[in-house]
């Protein structure tokens, strides 16, 4: 009887033996990833590529080191609106970082949080390191970490920030669009401006591209969209940049607050959905007593305008990762909106 | 011979190790944030996550991204998540996963929405309490148990109190139960908004600003609520003045509103008792704000009411949310009301819909009353206005709805 089951029972067991083998864990400490030469002073290896974007998220008035490390011999597919293709094993790297004072940088910084995306099979991973008080090396946590910060701003005022790393699961309230996570700020749109490398200043798309880590990419290369803080661009141009970038990872077709039907994505035409005369749904307090998320001509009338203003949880946006007010961001929202009819 | 025995007894040992999902549970005591998220992150499909019976004092948002997790308490007077010195998250919990079971715990005075679960197939709320503890306030959050874009949403034997908007809330969702609540002092006890296939049945909202909302709104992703069931419920005393922040929807609602009907086709509201409720027993209006919404339809359509008691409603109408209902009724509103906006071809008598459907219903010491506000007449050409009071008129056959039946097993 037992003999005849056993090679059944044999085979049962294996399947579960192997079923639960977990996949391959992520590394415990940062510095296992071999991705810097100097992990402290966030100097890259060869095969890390340092990069910045055009239009990046505001955060706290935190500074931001953007790496992104593929496996040899690979490359990115290039896209002007869309995320660019990378290849399977890719890590994109960002450490979140204050300025002892924003006025002398060399004084150097204080690490907070480094975020990797990992490209596997299945997609994009989010991992948070966390970085120790002596500054050495940053731990996995999946919790996320509260961190109270004090810096000197550019203005010599002392600044101070209860800085939340967000857990994993926060990590996809902005990531995720259609239930699958993604990176948002490499896209051509982003990505076509100078780096000042160890080797010169250059083009960071002809940079990659010479470096035959992206492919296809046009020539010449497609204009940028206004940047939002560069004056030379036209009001409209530069408050859509910026909703763009600060507000669209939500505020997207198929992405967290689809069920807002307001979408601020750059390529969003209709007036209704970009939230002209458009009534809160499920706002709560965040309406402010306001009655559309923006009234054309009147900035003080617009919900919009309220809810970057505040920086109280339940009315302030975005939800996660601000805590206090863009300040130099408020007077262009003011402003586009009062130009608006 | 023996040894293969024992080796199979082994195997056998691992297998049924494998098959007994784990059950976490978590004690009250510090650093309750992080031992519960990290729970939360690091559990597996079908796991029970248990937090024992005691108060947690939490400061940031809560999140389950896991399918089929439970989450469950002691009891919802036992287990308590307080937010009271809330410092991020713009909500208690935040539920994204399919198949989750959130049972037998409170949510308390969270900054914003106290649960809320997003585009997820099937999400079971059983014995969970959400509550503001200082009563109405319009700086309470505004939602309690807030399910939105999912489908399969069962929220049974739940409390929900001092939301600033709807202490129960389904939006954008499909197959939907309500049953056995309990929803007051919030502004809308119960609210099913956008929303397709649904019975609220057997819940009792009071001392809500109004009892059960259905609306349909414009300019939203899904729209067009249809099939809706509100059946056997109690809506009493509705009677908190309406604390919402303006601006909101919600904040529209007259002051002692029973069961209102905003839009929507094929909803049937029958066997409830409502009573004591000072604008209106049953409210039934079509969305009058301007919008820009080629896919909105702003009338409601099949709007079934049968066998309810109605008693002592429309007592008091609210002169300001309710202007046109006080103006025309002289601040006594019968126990129905209905707006009467219909589209044009209809107001002009070339086409004939049945918008509002009648059946027996009863009220104490006489005959049920209703009225049509005709409020197109009223806005068009308001020097032949009347409205209307017949009853008999909008007698008929009703209609039948489809059983809510789900897909998830749980």
């Amino acid at each position: 009887m037992v003999k005849k089951y056993t090679k059944f029972i044999f085979f049962l067991f294996l399947i579960i033996l192997i079923s639960s083998v977990s996949y391959a864990k992520p590394h415990k400490q940062l510095s296992d990833y071999n991705f810097f030469k100097d992990i402290k002073n966030q100097i890259p290896r060869d095969e890390t590529v340092p990069y910045k974007i055009a239009n990046p998220l505001f955060s706290d008035y935190s500074y931001k080191f953007r790496f992104v490390h593929m496996p040899l011999n690979t490359a990115a597919e290039y896209s002007y609106n869309n995320v660019f293709n990378f290849p399977i094993g890719t890590t994109i790297i960002k450490t979140f970082a204050y300025p002892i004072d924003e006025r002398d940088l060399d004084k150097g910084f204080q690490l907070l949080e480094t975020r990797l995306l990992i490209k596997n099979k299945n997609g994009w991973e989010p991992l948070s390191y966390i970085w120790n008080n002596e500054q050495t090396n940053a731990f996995l946590k999946y919790t996320g970490h509260t961190f109270n910060v004090s810096w000197i701003s550019n203005n010599g005022q002392e600044k101070y920030v209860r800085y939340r790393a967000p857990n994993v699961n926060q990590c996809k309230t902005c990531h995720e669009i259609n239930n699958k996570i993604q990176p948002i700020g490499p896209k051509g749109r982003n990505m076509n401006i100078n780096f000042v490398y160890p080797s010169g200043e250059a083009n960071q798309i002809d940079f990659w591209h010479d470096r035959k880590l992206l492919n296809n990419i046009p020539t010449p290369l497609k204009r940028n969209p206004a940047i939002w803080d560069d004056a030379k661009y036209g009001i409209n141009e530069r408050a859509r940049s910026y909703l763009d970038a600060n507000c669209a990872h939500c505020h997207q077709k198929g992405a967290s607050a689809s069920n807002s039907g307001f979408y601020l994505n750059i390529d969003e035409n209709n007036s209704s959905i970009l939230g002209i005369y458009k009534t809160p749904v499920a706002a709560g307090r965040g309406s402010g007593g306001l009655k559309y998320i923006i009234d054309p001509g009147n900035p003080a009338d617009s919900i919009l305008l309220y809810r970057m203003l505040s920086t109280d949880p339940g009315v302030m946006m975005p939800e996660l990762s601000r805590n206090l007010q863009h300040e130099e961001a408020i007077p262009l929202i003011r402003e586009w909106i009062s130009q608006l009819k | 011979m023996k040894i293969n025995k024992k080796i199979i007894y082994f195997m056998v040992i691992i297998f049924i190790s494998n098959l007994s999902y784990g059950k976490i549970i978590i004690e009250p005591g510090p650093n309750a944030y992080d031992r519960i998220q990290e729970a939360l992150i690091l559990a597996e499909p079908y796991e029970n996550i248990h937090l024992s019976s005691g108060y947690y004092e939490i400061e940031d948002g809560l999140s389950l991204d896991i399918d089929n997790v439970t989450l469950s308490g002691d009891g919802l007077d036992k287990t308590i998540l307080s937010f009271k010195n809330q410092k991020s998250g713009a909500e208690g919990l935040l539920v994204t996963s399919n198949g989750v079971t959130l049972s037998d715990f409170a949510v308390e005075d969270t900054i914003g929405d106290a649960i809320v679960v997003k585009k997820a197939n099937g999400i079971r709320f059983l014995r969970v309490r959400v509550e503001w503890t200082d009563g109405p306030k319009s700086s309470n959050g505004a939602y309690g148990l807030y399910p939105v874009e999912s489908k399969d949403v069962l929220i049974d034997s739940c409390i929900a109190i001092g939301a600033s908007d709807a202490g129960i809330y389904v939006g954008q969702s499909e197959r939907i139960k309500v049953i056995n609540s309990e929803a007051k002092f919030n502004v809308a006890g119960i609210e099913i908004e956008n929303s397709y296939f649904a019975e609220v049945t057997n819940n009792i909202a009071h001392h809500n600003t109004g009892g059960i909302l259905i609306f349909d709104l414009p300019n939203l992703p899904q729209q067009g609520g249809h099939d809706i069931l509100v059946k056997n419920n109690k809506v009493l005393n509705n009677d908190t003045p309406n604390f919402a922040p303006e601006g909101n929807i919600v904040g529209k609602t007259p002051n002692g509103t029973g069961i209102m009907v905003m839009a929507n086709e094929k909803v049937i509201l029958e066997e409830n008792y409502i009573s004591g409720n000072a604008t209106a027993g049953i409210l039934v209006v079509s969305y009058l704000d301007e919008y820009e919404d080629d896919n909105y339809n702003p009338l409601p359509n099949k709007i079934f009411i049968r066998n309810n008691q109605l008693n002592n409603n429309g007592f008091e109408v609210d002169k300001v949310r309710a202007e046109p209902i006080a103006l025309l009724t002289k601040n006594k509103a019968p126990e129905i009301i209905w707006d009467g906006v219909t589209s044009f071809p209809e107001w002009i008598g070339l086409s004939k819909q049945e918008r509002l459907i009648l059946g027996p219903n009863k009220t104490k010491d006489r005959k049920t009353d209703m009225i049509n506000l005709n409020l197109m007449t009223y806005a068009l050409l308001p020097w032949f206005h009347k409205t209307k009071e017949d009853y008999d008129d909008y007698i008929g056959e009703g209609i039948s709805l489809t059983e809510v039946n789900f897909k998830t097993k749980w």
